[in-house]
């Protein structure tokens, strides 16, 4: 029932600017507002404004913080410093995607921002590997997220805030006062562009809000929703749990070898070892692909009469005007160069394995 | 319902969600602002060539948005006689301006009888509402 359904501290305001409001993940979250096209370039050229508040955050804290994140994520927590920020995954025993996570290194404690449609199951697989000397709590319905992202975000957030952003790097965080309350924001983001992802407390949000579109206003900060986050990601070859990555994908298939670091002894690290050397059988390849079709989760890739795959994300690159895919392959024909065809309402249409990113004329720094 | 659907009173409708404009023997045809408003930024379209000869309740073309693809089921039967090119390079215009710009066929009915049958304003409101 739509009673278990949640609303975020934005919903009201997303009504009102006249976005179309669906279920996802048991949040209401705006898909679109003006239009997934007009929104998508509003980002790739100039800045947009995303509610993120389905998102999941975790706090893990107590002296073993470092070894249990050890034990339980791929990549190395060791290298960060307070104020750090890691792109990291979960994996089972068996080398499978528990979910993807970036790890926040804040003072006394690290800070797990988890995929919305995870939060339960990765709650219930952290606490089940807790041990002493590790607390973990999940302060998702006491924070809403939002990220400000494009070549012109910094822009904006200059307007909010005093803190020197010149000298902040992408993927750390820090603690300041955005328009009139002090928050804890990062230069991160899932669209390829320069931009800044803002935690704030529930009680805080109106007035965040508020200051936010204001500083917006001037540089033309457009709303976006959650169907061009889906085409600005998937433009950079930015992985999304349940399409790219789950549990039947490890990290090297995904092409997330870099965040699989193998002197900690993690869940999965055997595996994912053998995998490494051995080199996996399939990879996650970007496809491009001529005209006017539209590739789908789902459709068959071909090599030839046989079916080698198929695609876990597809689009219309808004950017690039053309059809784009990601799907598995097997490692002979994961090259770039390589030709497949994939299956579009009963024709194939030839796919040309391609490097990533798709779009290459991306901000971030 | 939501408020922001323009359903015009002097076209007719289908449970598919197109718009017919009967001008004496020529039907025009098109997606509803609900339709389109439901499918999101559409992408592409594939309609069929004139003198093809289309059959009611037929699929007759697909069209593409970045949501879904769907087909586009033919209001009455007949023969095209135009087709809207225009939305093979700006198939946006459907979103922009779905009872205009967008339409999308003209076809010489060849049931006339039929078109009492479509749904009128009113009877189209209804639907949406439900």
């Amino acid at each position: 029932m739509s009673d278990t359904v949640i609303k975020t501290s934005f919903h009201d305001f997303h009504v009102e600017a006249g976005a179309k409001m669906v279920d996802f993940a048991g949040y209401r979250m705006p898909i679109q507002y003006k239009g997934i096209t007009a929104e998508h370039l509003a980002v790739r050229e100039n800045v947009g404004l995303f509610d993120l508040s389905h998102m999941g955050e975790f706090k893990i804290a107590g002296n073993e913080s470092s070894a249990f994140l050890k034990k339980v994520t791929t990549n190395d927590v060791d290298a960060l410093k307070i104020g750090d920020i890691q792109y990291s995954c979960m994996t089972y025993p068996d080398g499978g995607i528990v979910d993807d996570l970036l790890i926040y290194r804040m003072e006394d404690h690290y800070l797990l921002i988890v995929n919305a449609a995870n939060i339960d199951k990765d709650f219930k697989w952290l606490e089940s590997h807790l041990f002493d000397g590790v607390s973990l709590t999940d302060l998702s319905p006491t924070l809403s997220l939002l990220a400000i992202q494009g070549p012109n975000a910094q822009k904006v957030m200059t307007k909010l805030t005093d803190y020197d952003l010149d000298s902040m790097a992408y993927y750390t965080s820090a603690k300041s006062k955005i328009g009139p309350v002090e928050i804890m924001f990062s230069r991160t983001g899932y669209t390829g562009e320069d931009g800044f992802e803002l935690y704030i407390p529930n009680e805080q949000a109106d007035i965040i809000w508020k200051a936010v579109t204001e500083a917006g206003q001037a540089f033309g900060m457009e709303l976006i929703g959650l169907a061009a986050r889906d085409s600005l990601r998937l433009e950079m070859k930015m992985a999304l749990y349940g399409n790219d990555i789950d549990e039947t994908t490890t990290p090297i298939e995904a092409g997330l070898s870099w965040i699989v670091k193998l002197k900690n002894n993690f869940i999965g690290r055997d595996v994912l070892r053998n995998q490494k050397e051995a080199k996996p059988k399939r990879r996650l390849v970007c496809l491009e692909l001529e005209g006017k079709v539209f590739p789908r989760k789902g459709y068959e890739i071909f090599d030839g009469d046989s079916q080698i795959g198929k695609v876990t994300s597809g689009t219309f690159s808004p950017s690039l005007q053309k059809p784009i895919a990601l799907g598995y392959v097997p490692r002979i024909k994961a090259k770039s160069g390589s030709t497949v065809e994939i299956e579009i309402r009963k024709k194939r249409f030839p796919a040309t394995v391609v490097k990533p990113p798709f779009y290459k004329g991306a901000s971030h720094k | 319902m939501e408020a922001w659907v323009n359903i015009p009173v002097d076209l007719l409708y289908t449970r598919e969600h197109e718009w017919i404009r009967i001008e004496d023997k020529t039907a025009t045809i098109g997606i509803t602002d609900y339709a389109q408003g439901e499918l999101g930024d559409i992408v592409f379209v594939e309609l069929p060539s004139v003198d093809d000869t289309i059959e009611e309740a037929q699929a007759f073309g697909t069209i593409e948005a970045v949501k879904a693809v769907s087909e586009l089921f033919a209001p009455l039967s007949g023969k095209v006689i135009e087709v809207n090119n225009a939305l093979e390079d700006e198939p946006m215009v459907i979103n922009q301006d779905p009872y205009g710009e967008g339409w999308m066929i003209k076809l010489e009915i060849s049931q006339p009888d039929h078109v009492a049958e479509l749904l009128d304003a009113t009877a189209y409101k209804g639907l949406i509402a439900e």
